[in-house]
């Protein structure tokens, strides 16, 4: 009975597994499909001249290039923002940190309808034009918290003892943040880096409210749902999922290995 | 006193931006909501409520909907998940990471990718319903896409990974001595579980559920891609509104209708099952 259970379970994972991979093994396999019509979905034979011919789309090329640039932009000033928000957080005891918390989780968990459309409403009152630069603010925007809570968690851990050594040493105050601090906390920052690029890339609804007439990777799949979404499409879904997760288990294994040595 | 001053210098970027754009936009939305017009004539301000009063009229059915699905879609996320996150966390043994590395595997895969790929796979002569009705299994004429099985499926599809990991991490921190003793004082498996793994556990379903809830009632993107005509959430007629009718006023009222609703609902929630764990969770 008991090993029945044990059993079962495993099972019941591995069917969870199978479900949650399955929308993805038809994405990358229609990749592959030697469509004919419009509508690519019904398998008529294996090709891989999707890969060849991958950016004869124009639109679509340019789409992607957009949500690479905004999600590379996003990235770096969102580091750069999250993580001293993170280690103010983290590392010192100040009025309004109750406040500051709490807006942080208000950002995580408000629906990004409701970010889509509150900005969009700002916009247009202020007769903003949006575009590439209005994403790029919002993208911002919403990554800052996870940023911010990602380094503070790591922050928190942290042996304060290490900095007060380096100032008893002689050390100022930005020598110590550049040699001992940042090295100690860089895991962090790394990983909020990580998922401040994959939230830019991926976001849609937040996109579609203040986009304009720019239109991003996510916004260009979205409009070719009414005509028939193109084989490039799952070609590029493919290689970003191949990146991403090649970078997540590169990360795995570093730090396996770190724990290791 | 330099000292002093560091965590204000470190926090007023990321603050000046969060309100910049997170919070003045959401008082612009609610003085929005306080008026008349259109684009073309400009607006002007009523002070009235009467978009509030006038969307929950008109869209009431389709709040009801959006939370209805909402909970449908959590505790079809609650179900689905809770077994596997207790699989991994207690009988995996060396393999958990990459489980639950599987269980992540979704994220990699762009939101909106996602839900069209969905759309292949139940396409009225797709792969599955396409291979059934040629082996005779199914009538011709049948189909989901456009049910509202269709969307409840996508919605916990896409939602089920922030469900697996809370629950996952709660019963990871449960000490396994806590079991044994249990077990020591004669409680059979049944009884273990149910008087200390799951009560162990709640807080990190609390938090699944704060953290999946709330993007499924706002979500648009599932029921315009995979629904019909009867699967209209309140996402969808807030986009309309915004896009087609470029009725802002009464869109910004329907939003900030729905933001003050999963407000009032987190906040209740978390009174309920005190604030602490919720937020904590949340935090993580």
């Amino acid at each position: 009975m008991r090993l029945l259970k044990g059993r079962f379970l495993h099972l019941y994972t591995l069917v969870l597994v199978g479900w949650l991979i399955l929308p993805i093994t038809v994405m990358i396999a229609f990749g592959f499909n030697d469509t004919t019509s419009k509508q690519n979905f019904v398998w008529e034979g294996f090709t891989v001249k999707w890969y060849a011919q991958l950016f004869d789309k124009e639109d679509l090329t340019q789409a992607l290039v957009n949500s690479l640039l905004i999600a590379l932009l996003s990235t770096v000033i969102t580091t750069v923002i999250g993580t001293m928000a993170g280690l103010a957080l983290g590392r010192f005891r100040f009025k309004g940190q109750g406040v500051s918390n709490l807006v942080l989780f208000a950002a995580i968990s408000t629906p990004e309808l409701v970010m889509g459309s509150s900005l969009l409403a700002m916009f247009v009152q202020f007769n903003t034009p949006r575009g590439f630069v209005t994403i790029l603010l919002a993208h911002v925007m919403f990554s800052i918290a996870f940023v911010a809570v990602t380094v503070r968690a790591r922050v928190v851990g942290l042996d304060p003892s290490l900095e007060e050594a380096a100032a008893d040493l002689g050390a100022s105050g930005w020598t110590t943040f550049r040699l001992v601090t940042l090295p100690m906390i860089m895991p962090g920052v790394m990983a909020g880096a990580m998922l401040a690029f994959a939230l830019s890339v991926d976001d849609f609804v937040i996109t579609n409210f203040t986009s304009g007439s720019t239109v991003t990777f996510p916004l260009w799949v979205w409009s070719s749902t009414r005509t028939g979404t193109p084989p490039q499409v799952n070609v590029m879904g493919t290689l970003i999922f191949a990146v991403g997760v090649l970078v997540a288990l590169y990360n795995l294994v570093a730090a396996r290995r770190r724990r290791t040595t | 006193m330099r000292r002093r001053l560091t965590p204000y210098l470190l926090i007023l970027p990321g603050g000046l931006w969060l309100t910049v754009f997170f919070a003045v936009p959401i008082i612009m939305m609610l003085s929005f909501s306080l008026m008349e017009g259109n684009l073309i004539d400009g607006f002007a301000f009523t002070f009235h409520w009467q978009n509030y009063t006038e969307g929950l009229s008109t869209y009431g059915d389709k709040f009801a909907r959006s939370l209805w699905y909402g909970l449908l879609a959590t505790a079809a996320c609650i179900a689905l998940a809770y077994p596997a996150a207790y699989w991994i966390a207690f009988k995996a043994g060396r393999n958990k990471s990459t489980y639950l590395f599987l269980m992540l595997l979704p994220f990699f895969v762009s939101f909106i990718l996602r839900t069209v790929s969905w759309k292949f796979v139940l396409a009225d002569n797709g792969i599955v319903l396409g291979t059934l009705k040629d082996w005779g299994l199914l009538a011709q004429d049948f189909h989901v896409l456009g049910t509202t099985f269709a969307v409840i499926c996508g919605l916990t599809y896409n939602f089920l990974p922030f469900m697996v990991l809370p629950i996952y991490v709660a019963l990871e921190k449960i000490d396994h001595r806590l079991l044994e003793a249990a077990q020591d004082l004669y409680a059979s498996r049944v009884q273990t579980f149910l008087r200390v793994v799951l009560p162990l556990s709640l807080p990190g379903v609390f938090a699944g559920v704060v953290m999946t809830f709330i993007p499924i009632s706002a979500d648009y993107v599932n029921a315009d891609v995979l629904g019909g005509s009867g699967n209209v959430m309140i996402g969808n007629v807030i986009y309309l509104e915004y896009f087609n009718n470029s009725d802002y006023p009464m869109a910004s009222a329907l939003s900030f209708t729905l933001m003050g609703a999963l407000l009032v609902g987190i906040f209740l929630y978390a009174r309920l099952l005190g604030t602490k764990d919720v937020l904590e969770a949340a935090g993580r």
